[in-house]
């Protein structure tokens, strides 16, 4: 193994190379006070390179989950406990998303008014998301992260 | 227009056939709708009010933004819970896109959208549904045709949604400028719909049965004399249609106010249906206002 083991905590694996840097700072490891290991470019059989986190002490909330999902749609997570894995899951994205993305739309009502984002996905893989207040669809760089 | 199936599209148009017939019903009887129209109307508003009176309800006008509380800076939310304060249902026209999913949320009542920005306008979508159905006795599989400003117009957009559920095929005639969004016909081909651009009028108008115009505005353009040259390529007028020979089955239809992109020598032949669409406008809202009180 390339990169080192944590005893407990999250492994975030199979990113897509060049999105690394986007999960970290989602995740906000600069700030993060647990021993934290970041590998970028690593041989991967499916993605041909991947990218690795590893966060000791931490299990991901749900949004951060979500937001993942958002740009590593291949990306796994897996929970160590006394350096085992003692839980593998693929991210998914669910059928809604709610607060984590801003509408690229900037007639939207969610940009002039205080209020939650909302929206549908209707697509996985690459991600597209609907917003269910102005009802456009965005995808690719147009789905901005708050 | 998304909350509606094709089996709810021909429900609405049914309960609508049922209002033309018998249009002075008091099924409405005690019921009170709030108009809050924020953008300019004339024909939206007054033909909700009429729709609504006539089912014997009342109507509380919200009034022009100007003349509101919002000019002495009252929030959106704010205005929207004081006038739920004062009725059953609310008809909303915003500029703001989805202002009107917002107002149902905050206010828990029935909200029609008579219009928000851009995005949908979807009581004209029906009346417009409605008017296909009436002049053609169906609305599968017909050739529709869009012209003029497709990129701006929301009435557009909708009725071009909607007609996905009906196997119509689509046919978009306008200047490079204004053609339809990539979105919009990205959403088509998702839901299998058969469609084609045009930039030529007279390629296409021999095959349609319906023709839908729409204006395009001066403001689109950055310069006048362009503006000048494309919107002489996008009118209509009788000999036009002699010129193209096109079918006697043809119906042509504008949400209205137009300007000069219809001309008045199309209104006395067969195919004109633009006025007949714009009456069409109450028993249609009846319908709406009498199905989202839970009385049809």
């Amino acid at each position: 193994m390339q990169v080192t083991a944590i005893r407990d905590g999250t492994v975030i694996d199979h990113i897509d190379s060049e999105a690394t840097f986007k999960v970290a700072d989602i995740l906000q490891v600069q700030q993060e006070q647990n021993m934290v290991l970041v590998g970028m470019n690593l041989a991967s059989g499916g993605l041909g390179k991947k990218g690795i986190i590893k966060i000791e002490n931490r299990k991901l909330t749900p949004d951060e989950v979500n937001k993942i999902a958002l740009i590593a749609p291949q990306a796994t997570l897996n929970i160590i406990s006394d350096f085992e894995v003692v839980e593998k899951t693929q991210v998914e994205l669910p059928e809604r998303i709610e607060r984590i993305v801003k509408c690229f739309n900037p007639r939207c009502v969610t940009n002039q008014h205080p209020l939650m984002t909302k929206f549908e996905v209707v697509r996985s893989s690459p991600p597209a998301l609907r917003c269910l207040y102005c009802e456009r669809v965005m995808s690719g760089d147009e789905i901005i992260l708050k | 227009m998304r909350e509606f199936d094709r089996e709810k599209i021909l429900r609405v148009l049914e309960v609508a056939a049922e209002m033309e017939g018998d249009p002075r019903r008091p099924l409405l009887e005690g019921y009170v709708l709030g108009i809050m129209f924020l953008e300019p109307s004339t024909r939206t508003r007054l033909s909700f009010a009429s729709a609504m009176m006539r089912l014997g309800g009342q109507v509380l006008d919200f009034g022009a933004s100007e003349q509101s509380s919002f000019k002495k800076g009252e929030s959106f939310a704010d205005a929207v819970r004081m006038v739920a304060g004062y009725c059953d249902v609310i008809a909303i026209r915003h500029p703001w896109e989805g202002a009107a999913r917002l107002a149902a949320e905050i206010s828990g009542l029935p909200v029609i959208n008579g219009g928000d920005g851009a995005n949908q306008h979807p009581t004209q979508t029906f009346l417009d549904l409605y008017t296909i159905k009436k002049t053609h006795g169906r609305i599968e599989g017909l050739n529709v045709g869009f012209l003029g400003d497709l990129r701006y117009s929301r009435t557009v957009h909708s009725l071009a949604e909607a007609l996905s559920h009906f196997g119509c095929r689509q046919f978009f005639i306008s200047p490079d400028l204004l053609k339809a969004p990539r979105h919009l016909l990205d959403e088509l081909k998702d839901h299998g719909v058969e469609f084609e651009e045009f930039g030529e009028l007279s390629d296409v108008l021999p095959s349609l049965d319906v023709l839908y115009c729409t204006r395009i505005q001066e403001e689109r353009f950055a310069d006048r004399l362009e503006y000048e040259q494309v919107k002489s390529f996008y009118r209509v007028d009788r000999a036009l249609l002699e010129r193209c020979g096109v079918k006697d089955s043809l119906r042509i239809m504008h949400p209205l106010p137009r300007v000069d992109e219809l001309a008045e020598d199309v209104d006395d032949t067969p195919y004109a249906v633009y006025f007949q669409q714009a009456r069409n406008g109450v028993p249609v809202r009846q319908a709406l206002l009498a199905m989202v009180l839970g009385k049809a």
